[in-house]
């Protein structure tokens, strides 16, 4: 019996990350978050290779500049949350609550390690699965980009790429959170898609637009760096138009008419995801160490 | 030090009902000590707080004297634990899945693979070594599991009903594993007496969540089984209440239980009537009778300390 070693929380975490991510990448969920993926970038790149729309190739007489910033806008800006959100809730959404459900955690708990160092392990491994989803539809982006502005990457679609990976990991804290609060796999992959897909956009609107309330405190409201980094100028952290004006109406100065959009800023919005990363975090570590094996 | 499980006053309430209560039990040494009670009694629910994958309400659980609720991974160190039916990330291979476990209880990476092809070896699962586990049966998957508490060379080992989903041979392999552990502490639940009569030395009885005795097989047959004789009388449709009260009427019967539809377990005083008498007296009742042997020890102290099962 002289034969064992301690193991050190680090080297088990990543134990679970390599073996979770090889059960990741043979099966069968990698492939269909794949090839979602890999339809909208088919989809946008036969859109636009075949109607040309102005929305991505700009309009003539567009600085170049402005223009490639219009096309990674249009293509990327408006995908790139789907795809984020759909990988967040394919890799996380069920990471724990599958454990319990599928009974894989009575292999894997009953031994000596840690919770948290099975829960850092998944999660780690379920960031490598959806940054390797993610990576791969930037770089279809970068492709078409190259292909209609050769030589021709902005900075501001590097950033981009950056904050979409930094409300990756966000929404991966998120959604193991959720997976951590739910028995079923099935309920806690559905919360996640419909808090992240629908929920907090109807919060955002309606913080926003009828409250005159900055959503600060919204995930998504923060990821909107991720497509406000593409326009230039950058948004205005406040807008206020009157609805009078928007309808060609007289200008009405009434408060009732006035309809209030909100941009986070850059350091904001990082800020948000950041909270959002430790704050879930630590609600789904808190509940996976409390949580019972019964049943 | 020799290797120990214990348990002080530990208890397990789930809302309202109490599941384990104040249970008291401390095995030690190298032996295997049979869990035994009916469905039910609250064994996995004493195992569970032993590996962690439930908290105790009150009271502790203690693996080589190391508190499992304060500190785990010590804890578990050098215990193996098969709690239930587990199941394996469905598609790795029982090569792969049990190197995890290899892993994480740091088994040399030297060691590795003879150790892996040992316990599969043991198991017969090594013609599918490299197959992915989600194809599996229960069974198989089951052998599986047995192979990943046998790796690392665990001083402690805690089974829950290791056999559940086995066929009788997987049964009878998994009893000889079991048997053959014999320098290390097993603590193995059971609801099956042949199990527990085969392969432990002590059996632990507890029913209701409590302990009713902890002692050697000898003892506790010597001490629960009343003295006296007892048989097992099969009978060839369901055993009614009438029946049971005319087998109890017969000369020299000092109680009778049920052990199951089809079985009637009858102490008798050798002292009043001889085995073979009470053979033709039960067969004089023309009852529908239909065998007759000689009850184990342990069934007998087993019905007459638990009185009603499921
Ligand atoms: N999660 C739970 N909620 C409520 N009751 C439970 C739960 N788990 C077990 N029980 C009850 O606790 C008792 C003991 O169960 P268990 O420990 O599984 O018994 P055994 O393993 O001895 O058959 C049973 O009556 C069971 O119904
Ligand atoms: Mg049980």
């Amino acid at each position: 019996m002289a034969t064992k070693a301690r193991v050190g929380s680090g080297s088990q975490i990543g134990i679970i990350t390599r073996y979770n991510f090889l059960n990741y990448f043979r099966a069968r969920r990698f492939y269909v978050m794949l090839s979602i993926m890999l339809l909208i970038s088919l989809l946008l790149t036969a859109v636009v290779g075949y109607y040309r729309p102005v929305t991505f190739l700009g309009i003539p007489g567009e600085s170049a500049s402005t223009a490639v910033l219009g096309f990674y806008g249009a293509g990327w800006g408006s995908f790139v949350s789907i795809v984020v959100i759909l990988s967040a809730a394919f890799f996380g959404g069920d990471a724990i609550s599958g454990e319990f459900q599928n009974r894989t955690g009575y292999f894997l708990v009953p031994n000596p390690i840690r919770r948290s160092a099975i829960y850092v392990g998944k999660w780690i491994a379920a960031l490598a699965a959806s940054t390797i989803i993610l990576l791969i539809f930037a770089g279809v982006m970068l492709a078409n980009g190259l292909y209609y502005f050769p030589g021709n990457v902005p900075w501001e679609f590097a950033q981009s790429v950056a904050f979409a990976w930094i409300y990756l990991v966000a929404a991966l804290s998120l959604t193991f959170a959720f997976s951590s609060l739910f028995k079923s796999s099935s309920i806690s992959i559905l919360m996640s898609v419909i808090l992240l897909l629908f929920v907090f956009g109807v919060i955002d609107t309606v913080s926003s637009a009828v409250a005159g309330v900055e959503p600060w405190y919204s995930i998504t409201y923060g990821a909107g760096i991720i497509t406000s980094i593409l326009n230039v100028p950058y948004p205005a952290h406040q807008l206020t138009q009157s609805l009078g004006s928007l309808a060609g109406g007289p200008n009405r100065t009434n408060a009732r008419f006035q309809l209030t959009t909100f941009n986070a800023t850059v350091p904001e919005g990082l800020g948000i995801l950041l909270v959002y990363f430790v704050a879930m975090a630590a609600l789904g570590l808190w509940l996976f160490e409390r949580k019972e094996f019964t049943s | 030090m020799a290797p120990s499980l214990e348990a002080v006053q530990l208890t397990k309430n789930f809302g309202s009902f109490t599941a384990v209560s104040g249970l008291d039990l401390k095995v030690q040494g190298t032996k295997c000590v049979g869990f035994l009670g009916p469905n039910g009694a609250g064994k996995t629910t004493t195992m569970k707080m032993f590996t962690g994958l439930i908290a105790a309400t009150s009271g502790s659980a203690l693996i080589n004297g190391v508190d499992v609720s304060k500190d785990k991974k010590s804890a578990l160190a050098s215990c193996a634990t098969l709690i239930e039916t587990p199941e394996i990330y469905s598609s790795l291979t029982p090569k792969e899945a049990l190197s995890m476990i290899c892993e994480i209880r740091g088994v040399p990476k030297a060691e590795r693979g003879k150790r892996i092809d040992e316990a599969l070896g043991l198991v017969k699962m090594t013609e599918w070594e490299n197959k992915r586990v989600g194809s599996f049966s229960k069974g198989m998957k089951q052998r599986v599991n047995v192979a990943s508490t046998l790796l690392s060379d665990p001083e402690v080992i805690i089974l829950d009903e290791p056999s559940t989903g086995l066929d009788p041979r997987g049964m009878s392999e998994v009893r000889s594993i079991v048997k053959s552990l014999s320098d290390r502490l097993v603590f193995m639940s059971s609801h099956l007496l042949a199990e527990v009569t085969e392969v432990c030395q002590e059996v632990a009885l507890v029913d209701h969540g409590k302990l009713l005795v902890y002692d050697t097989l000898e003892n506790v047959t010597a001490r629960f089984s009343g003295g006296g004789g007892s048989v097992q009388v099969g009978f060839s449709r369901m055993v009614d209440e009438e029946t049971a009260s005319k087998v109890s009427k017969l000369q020299g019967v000092q109680g009778v239980t049920r052990s199951n539809d089809r079985h009637l377990i009858v102490r008798f005083d050798p002292k009043a009537v001889s085995q073979d008498k009470l053979f033709e007296g039960v067969a004089g009742l023309k009852a529908g009778a239909v065998s007759f042997e000689q009850a184990s020890g342990l069934e007998d102290a087993y019905l007459s300390l638990i009185k009603e099962t499921l």
